[in-house]
């Protein structure tokens, strides 16, 4: 009995552990002196990693959610007689909730992963300790540029994917189900605000670009050093990037709704 | 491994794609019109009962929307709705005695404010007070009165027929 309640301690403080550590470790890659002549082009390589790469499933994606949306929205809305609000339904959803939350979570499958993964093996393999063996720090070398190209990517990536899964719709709503474009759109400016809508759901794929690069990032320098750690790590990558979405999306819609 | 050069303009194109979708996000879907708002002066009416007027519903004239409701108020002492509106600069040629009212847009649409010109020579400015104004109107309230007045019918007819039968 007292053992199971010994195990449980010790995995709540193991976690606090991973906590700290990965406090520790954001703080050293945020808090220096930034070398923009030596730093940016290796965040430019992870831009183009994380974000150019990701850019096909991003489009591909968005594309069939913004039809979906249009489709499922048109056959519940006509029921309503209310088809000429279709425009809104698609716009608001994607703009507010659905591009933040469905970018984030395929960029966790997407990048996150390869991530982990590259970090891993590049402990697994020592490159890290050699690395500190020559004077150049990891952090600054390896895991600095890879949480910027995450953070700089998410929102780009955003921005995009709502633009397409509202083309989605446009092309089903309009050019398929025969819905009048001019209302389409009309309707869909009248109703969509700029800054309470597409600027706040920027603002969240912002803070999730943060959290899922940071948990990858970390995950990766945290691995253990062999072939099944680093599949466990690349797992916990996406898993818990992914549950650390859904958690700050609901914290941050309460904060933007409810007005903090 | 792709050189440096052919990387750069790689995320170079990705940058000028992720903020062409930005533009069409702003100007298309969210109809931003103009990214610094036009000059305003402000205009304040008083209503008996603003319905479900809310702050930046739109402001009309013959249709054309012409500003936005910017705040709404309770006077402590008349208990009347105190609504203030802004008014483009452009618009600045608003007679001192038109009437404003709120209006619904549609059936289950959202209220708005209607101004009616009137005929004065001297015009609206920052501060002043438009004097008439139109209550909304609201949907219990009208069907309230309607059913009132069918049963109070439906008395008279019965008294009616009763006095033919004797």
């Amino acid at each position: 009995m007292i053992a199971r309640v010994a195990l449980l301690g010790r995995w709540g403080i193991g976690n606090l552990i991973d906590l700290g550590k990965a406090g520790i470790m954001l703080n050293r890659v945020l808090v220096r002196m930034p070398n923009l002549r030596k730093g940016f082009p290796l965040v430019l390589q992870q831009v183009y990693a994380e974000g150019v790469l990701s850019l096909l499933i991003i489009i591909v994606s968005s594309l069939f959610i913004g039809m979906v949306l249009a489709l499922q929205g048109y056959h519940t809305l006509t029921k309503f007689g209310a088809a000429q609000e279709l425009g809104p339904l698609v716009a608001l959803s994607v703009a507010r909730e659905l591009g933040p939350v469905v970018t984030a979570i395929l960029f966790a499958g997407r990048a996150g992963s390869a991530v982990t993964a590259e970090i891993g093996l590049m402990k697994a393999t020592e490159q890290l300790s050699s690395m500190e063996m020559m004077a150049v720090d990891p952090l600054h070398r390896v895991v600095a540029p890879r949480f910027w190209g995450g953070v700089i990517s998410m929102p780009l990536l955003t921005m995009i994917f709502n633009a397409a899964a509202i083309y989605g719709a446009y092309l089903v709503g309009v050019r398929w189900l025969g819905l009048d474009g001019g209302v389409f759109w009309s309707n869909m400016q009248s109703s969509v605000e700029f800054r309470a809508d597409v600027l706040n759901g920027i603002w969240k794929s912002i803070v999730f670009g943060v959290a899922v690069t940071w948990i990858a990032v970390f995950q990766g320098y945290n691995s253990k050093p062999t072939s099944a750690g680093i599949a466990s790590a690349t797992t916990r990558s996406v898993v818990y990037g992914s549950l650390a979405v859904f958690a700050l999306d609901f914290i941050l819609t309460a904060m933007m709704i409810g007005e903090w | 491994m792709l050189s440096q050069r052919l990387i750069e303009s790689l995320v170079g194109l990705f940058l000028i794609f992720a903020l062409v979708a930005l533009s069409i996000l702003a100007f298309q879907v969210s109809g931003l019109t103009t990214l610094f708002p036009p000059k305003t002066y402000a205009v304040t009416v008083s209503f008996d009962d603003i319905g479900g007027l809310k702050v930046r519903s739109p402001v009309k004239v013959g249709g054309v929307q012409i500003g936005e409701v910017s705040n709404i108020q309770l006077d402590p002492v008349t208990f009347k709705a105190v609504v203030t509106m802004d008014i483009e600069d452009q618009f600045n040629d608003i007679p001192d005695d038109s009437s404003a009212g709120i209006l619904t847009a549609g059936l289950l649409g959202d209220n708005y404010v209607a101004i009616t010109p009137m005929y004065s020579k001297t015009v609206l400015k920052n501060g002043s007070e438009i004097q008439f104004s139109n209550s909304a109107m609201v949907l219990e309230k009208l069907i309230g009165q309607f059913i009132y007045k069918i049963g109070n019918g439906d008395k008279e007819d019965k008294t009616g027929g009763g006095d033919a039968g004797t």
